[in-house]
């Protein structure tokens, strides 16, 4: 028979494990109850494909800002993903140990500078060089992307080194006593090995740059139309929350809630996909 | 054995507690956390007025210790719908009072006035109501089609809801809509910086807040100043009312009183707003 005390510690355990699982029901069904009269009554299409956006005359059309997150993190993932796979390749393949410890804190610390010093650094010297050099106002696509590009690297550089480092080690002797140059072996070899957890560490960054607010509300201009090239400025689905939740009331902040479950959804079918990847493997 | 009983009770502790957190978490969040105390003097509206009482009801809660101003937004229209059904004490308004809304006792605590700020670069020194109107519908898109130089005009607005951007619709836009393509910011201080940053913007906040970063413009030609919006010239003011179901009656009359006091005038006139004609006639 187990001790008391040994079940004690287990229940205690147990109770607090469940309490972070009832919170994460709690927000949910929260979400849920505020936002669906909204999309009920004003009918989930028109919700998600509408393409005005208007709370004060009574129009609540999100699909402008779907286009605005969708593009925002297609460019935050040209930005950072490029970077942040070399990045990994040197750090697990290349990198002599010094070196190696003096990398990884460093990118730790990049993810944990808060969203709003990147943001004010964005509005300070990305968003003022975009408009000199490139023209228009400034506050764009490309400033919330080269923003959001940084912000994505440590999640994306972490989980791919771990896979690379995770492969069997004689993969690489083989291959390199078979006559591989170490780039052949790479490319060839450990890259499509370590496919299933490249791909999950993308998709997490992805989720990351959807999720995030503070940062993209100073950058991105929030204007609720549909861009025309990269230099325009756009809306995302969290800044629509972000930016309006002070004032609204009513109808519109269902709204808003209502916004949240269609983050809500996409993030979770991101997250759902890249667990699937990585449990396939 | 009396050891056992002892763990198994707590066991048994731990889970109520547990569960009771859980429980009151959870009812906070459903029940939105509104409990009022009923002595309290309520005082709710426009969340463009709110600052400025709260600030009102600070410096009187300090003068008579044993008065309790509770100032809560809602926005104007909620407001005036709470001062009629009681269920606030002094209704905040940033908009005049519309038909039914007529029986309300009313009083305006203070002006405010809305700036129209471009760069300090810009060399357009004046537009008119027309112009700014076609500026933020985009059917004028060059600063060379009012007399500027030719450059893309970069129009910044307020976000939905807010009362400065409601306030600059009904003052200026007329049937027209603000275009979706303005650039959109949520606080005075982050449309002023933008247009600080960038020559070709345009950008609206509350007279009180401009600063020498940014040049305020004139409206057909009359400057914005305190001045001119006291005698009217300058069209571009909105004014805050504060109204109440009724002649005010005791601790709601002395806080209207103090407002309208020098002491309360001079309160707001230092954070910007301009006094209002009751107040600096007293």
């Amino acid at each position: 028979m187990k001790s008391f005390k040994e079940k004690l510690t287990e229940r205690v355990f147990l109770l607090i494990a469940l309490s972070t699982l009832s919170v994460l029901a709690l927000i949910t069904v929260f979400i849920f109850i505020k936002g669906m009269p909204i999309i009920a009554k004003v009918g989930i299409i028109n919700f998600v494909f509408g393409m005005k956006w208007a709370p004060s005359q009574g129009y609540y059309g999100i699909f402008p800002m779907i286009v605005g997150s969708v593009s925002v993190t297609i460019g935050a993932a040209i930005v950072g993903v490029p970077i942040a796979i070399c990045c990994s390749i040197f750090l697990a393949e290349f990198a002599p140990a010094k070196l190696r410890n003096i990398f990884r804190p460093a990118i730790q610390l990049l993810a944990a500078i808060p969203s709003v010093v990147y943001g004010f650094w964005g509005v300070l010297f990305v968003v003022p060089a975009i408009r000199k050099y490139l023209g228009g106002p400034g506050l764009s696509i490309l400033a919330g992307s080269i923003i959001l590009g940084i912000m994505i690297l440590p999640t994306i550089i972490s989980i791919t080194e771990v896979s690379l480092l995770a492969l069997p080690r004689h993969y690489k002797d083989g291959a390199l006593a078979l006559g591989l140059t170490q780039w052949q072996t790479i490319r060839s070899l450990l890259l499509p090995a370590a496919k299933s957890g490249i791909v999950a560490a993308v998709i997490l960054g992805l989720g990351r740059a959807i999720g995030e607010t503070m940062a993209v509300i100073m950058v991105l201009g929030n204007a609720v139309a549909l861009p025309h090239s990269v230099l325009d400025p756009v809306r995302t689905l969290t800044t629509n929350i972000g930016i309006e939740m002070g004032y609204a009331s009513g109808e519109h902040q269902q709204a808003l809630f209502a916004t949240g479950i269609v983050l809500f959804v996409i993030i979770m079918i991101l997250n759902a996909t890249a667990q699937y990847i990585t449990r396939k493997r | 054995m009396k050891k056992m009983i002892n763990t198994s009770k707590l066991v048994k502790r731990i889970k109520i507690s547990a569960c009771a957190v859980i429980l009151t978490l959870s009812m906070g969040l459903l029940s939105g956390c509104n409990q009022e105390a009923e002595s309290d003097t309520i005082v709710a509206g426009s969340t463009s007025v709110q600052p400025y009482a709260e600030i009102l009801a600070e410096a009187f809660m300090a003068k008579d210790p044993v008065a309790v101003i509770d100032i809560q937004g809602g926005g104007s229209s909620a407001g005036i719908t709470a001062t009629q059904t009681h269920s606030a004490d002094i209704g905040m308004s940033s908009r005049s009072l519309e038909e039914g809304e007529k029986d309300l006792w009313s009083v305006e605590i203070a002006k405010d006035g809305l700036a129209i700020i471009v760069n300090p670069e810009n060399p357009v020194k004046n537009l008119t109501s027309d112009q700014i109107r076609d500026i933020y519908a985009a059917e004028i898109t060059d600063w060379s089609q009012v007399g500027g130089t030719k450059a893309k005009i970069n129009i910044i607005a307020r976000e939905e809801g807010s009362g400065t951007r409601s306030a600059f619709t009904e003052l200026l836009m007329g049937e027209k809509e603000i275009t979706p393509k303005a650039i959109v910011q949520d606080s005075n201080g982050a449309v002023r910086q933008l247009v600080a940053d960038d020559p070709n913007a345009i950008g609206f906040i509350s007279l009180g807040l401009v600063s020498s970063e940014v040049k305020a413009l004139n409206l057909d030609g009359v400057e914005a100043t305190r001045e001119n919006i006291m005698n009217n010239s300058y069209k571009l003011s909105r004014q805050f009312l504060f109204v109440t179901d009724g002649e005010p009656t005791g601790i709601q009359k002395s806080f209207i009183d103090f407002t309208l006091s020098s002491e309360g005038q001079k309160l707001l006139s230092k954070e910007g707003l301009i006094p209002s004609a009751e107040g600096a006639s007293k």
